[in-house]
């Protein structure tokens, strides 16, 4: 039996565009979802630029085998959030992925079929940008699982929604469902004079959402204290509730939980 | 359960597809036929084609989202601001061609007399299209834009990339091997997680020999609008670009602070430098096009190959 059987839901975080926010969101999803009560796993398959372990403190980490399989890196002590990236096959944290699609492809099919992600409530798939050969090998792989969706990622301004209407079209394309819209990099207020500056822009997610046809789930404001918590490996939903990006990222988290249906394993 | 092969021999190596670590790698029947061995010839086609190109230069970086494309753009227009200069930005990002829409052209490739433009974008029909292609097939692209599209006498040909280090980047350094580029700009944004893929990015250049002009820093500072106080939203918590570029012994070409009417220029198309001439981010960006400049003036094309085969 596969690996990812146990598994309830599986959701995906993509973006047509890079640099909007894609690792940093599938985090925070899946802290927030882990602070529900949930128990996530999170699949990063961004083979050149992996970005979680280090987001959850977890770089250097050995991978084990078991008879299942690969085991998944828990980043917590209470192993409610596991992990699986390229990043801990790497010997050096430097050392780069240089390869074609078709390695990368079976490297992606590996992660899904050989990682025993045991019982989890939700699987955050993290991508790279684009629409390529990693996009299609996690929707081949992960397809016979019926995954709930994906969550697409933008910032405002058109040069990111140019991209990221692609990635809708490789959605449709592909048979995968779309959660929602979620708009990243919304907008910085000023910590000195509280002035809010549209930084990237404006209005770009919504004019996505709703030229796709889709739910818009949210915008999530610039806030350095949750760079640098990603950065430094904290856990920012528990940290700094009082951070203007956490009512963003809990409201994006509750409706991915209702859209999750009951489902009898 | 198999790993991705480790030992891999090469594809150019006598033992490809051959060796025992070739076993159930997804490329072992295409090596074996000995494809790999010979050189495409398009790789001499392309070094014709490229004897009127004086200047070739890659905008890099491990990371996406860091402004490489808003870097080539005004790279692009900044050079080109010399009607004397003929300069050519060649889009290779098949999947997010954010070229013409930073540029302002919806099908036309000429934004002034002496700046052309080339990119998949104009390609594809509608802008929901979304190009959905393994690597072999943008492979091929990136092939026909450099051996078939007529560049003509160019001053500057500027290859703006997607992120990572993968199909594009090969095809494109493997191509252009006979044709010598001068160099690679790496932009990076001060955070760790960008500077974490810009190293990957500086290991690739090295693996394959392709010097490296510098490194960008971009989103250096916000300089609110109301009250001018400083704020670094991508806080350079292990000493941004500057720390990583004196630890790897690579220029820092300079920093460019986040001024919020960039995204607003790229938005509508227009050069940044001519909407705002007086911004800080102005200055920097015309700093870096010169040492870019005086880089590629000292150090003249030479005749040999750059790639070994």
């Amino acid at each position: 039996m596969e690996a990812a059987v146990g598994v309830r839901h599986i959701i995906l975080v993509l973006s047509g565009k890079g640099g909007v926010g894609k690792s940093t969101i599938s985090t925070e999803l899946a802290l927030a979802l882990r602070h529900a009560g949930k128990k996530v796993g999170i699949l990063d398959v961004d083979l050149c630029g992996p970005s979680i372990p280090r987001m959850l403190r977890a770089q250097g980490r050995a991978v084990h085998q078991c008879d299942s399989g690969w085991v998944p890196v828990f980043v917590d002590q209470e192993q409610s959030i596991s992990l699986m990236s390229v990043g801990f096959l790497l010997e050096s944290p430097d050392e780069a992925v240089v390869w074609r699609g078709p390695k990368k492809n079976a490297l992606i099919k590996q992660f899904v079929a050989d990682v025993a992600w045991g019982q989890l409530d939700y699987l955050v798939v993290d991508t790279p940008p684009g629409t390529s050969d990693e996009h299609m090998a996690a929707v081949e792989a992960l397809r016979p699982y019926s995954p709930l969706g994906a969550l697409v990622v933008t910032t405002p301004q058109a040069v990111s929604v140019g991209d990221v209407r692609r990635e809708l079209t490789f959605c449709r394309k592909t048979g995968l469902q779309v959660v929602g819209v979620v708009e990243n990099m919304s907008g910085f207020v000023c910590p000195h004079c509280a002035e809010c500056t549209n930084v990237f822009s404006r209005g770009g997610g919504e004019v996505l959402a709703s030229l796709a046809g889709v739910p818009f789930l949210g915008s999530v404001p610039l806030d350095p204290e949750l760079t640098r918590s990603l950065e430094e490996g904290q856990d920012f939903i528990r940290d700094f509730p009082k951070s203007p990006a956490f009512p963003a990222l809990f409201s994006i988290a509750q409706k991915v939980m209702s859209e999750a249906p009951a489902r009898l394993s | 359960m198999e790993e991705v092969p480790q030992g891999c021999p090469g594809t150019g190596s006598a033992q490809a597809g051959r060796g025992a670590s070739c076993q159930g790698c997804p490329n072992q029947r295409l090596c074996a036929s000995g494809a790999g061995a010979a050189p495409d010839p398009a790789i001499e086609e392309i070094k014709e084609k490229m004897k009127t190109v004086k200047h070739k230069i890659l905008v890099l970086s491990g990371k996406g989202g860091v402004g490489k494309s808003t870097f080539s753009a005004h790279l692009a227009h900044g050079l080109a601001e010399d009607e004397n200069t003929q300069v050519a930005l060649l889009d290779i990002d098949i999947c997010g061609p954010s070229i013409p829409k930073i540029m302002g052209l919806e099908g036309e490739q000429f934004v002034e007399d002496n700046l052309g433009v080339m990119s998949v974008g104009f390609l594809l029909s509608s802008p929901d299209d979304a190009v959905i292609w393994r690597g072999p097939k943008k492979n091929g692209m990136i092939k026909q834009f450099l051996r078939d599209v007529d560049w003509g006498e160019v001053d500057y040909l500027i290859v703006d990339t997607p992120p990572g280090t993968s199909d594009e980047h090969l095809s494109a350094v493997q191509y252009l091997s006979a044709a010598h580029i001068d160099g690679a700009v790496i932009i990076t944004t001060p955070q760790e997680v960008s500077l974490q893929d810009v190293r990957k990015e500086i290991n690739f250049c090295h693996k394959v020999k392709l010097p490296i002009i510098g490194v960008v820093e971009n989103m250096s500072v916000f300089i609110c609008p109301k009250c001018k106080k400083e704020t670094q939203i991508f806080p350079p918590t292990t000493g941004g670009a500057e720390v990583m570029c004196q630890d790897l012994k690579i220029p820092l070409l300079g920093k460019v602070p986040l001024d919020p009417h960039i995204g607003k220029s790229c938005d509508k198309g227009q050069s940044f430098l001519m909407d705002a001439p007086d911004s800080p981010a102005t200055f920097a960006y015309r700093s870096i096009i010169q040492r870019i400049q005086e880089f590629c003036g000292h150090h003249p094309p030479k005749e040999e190959h750059f790639l070994s085969s």
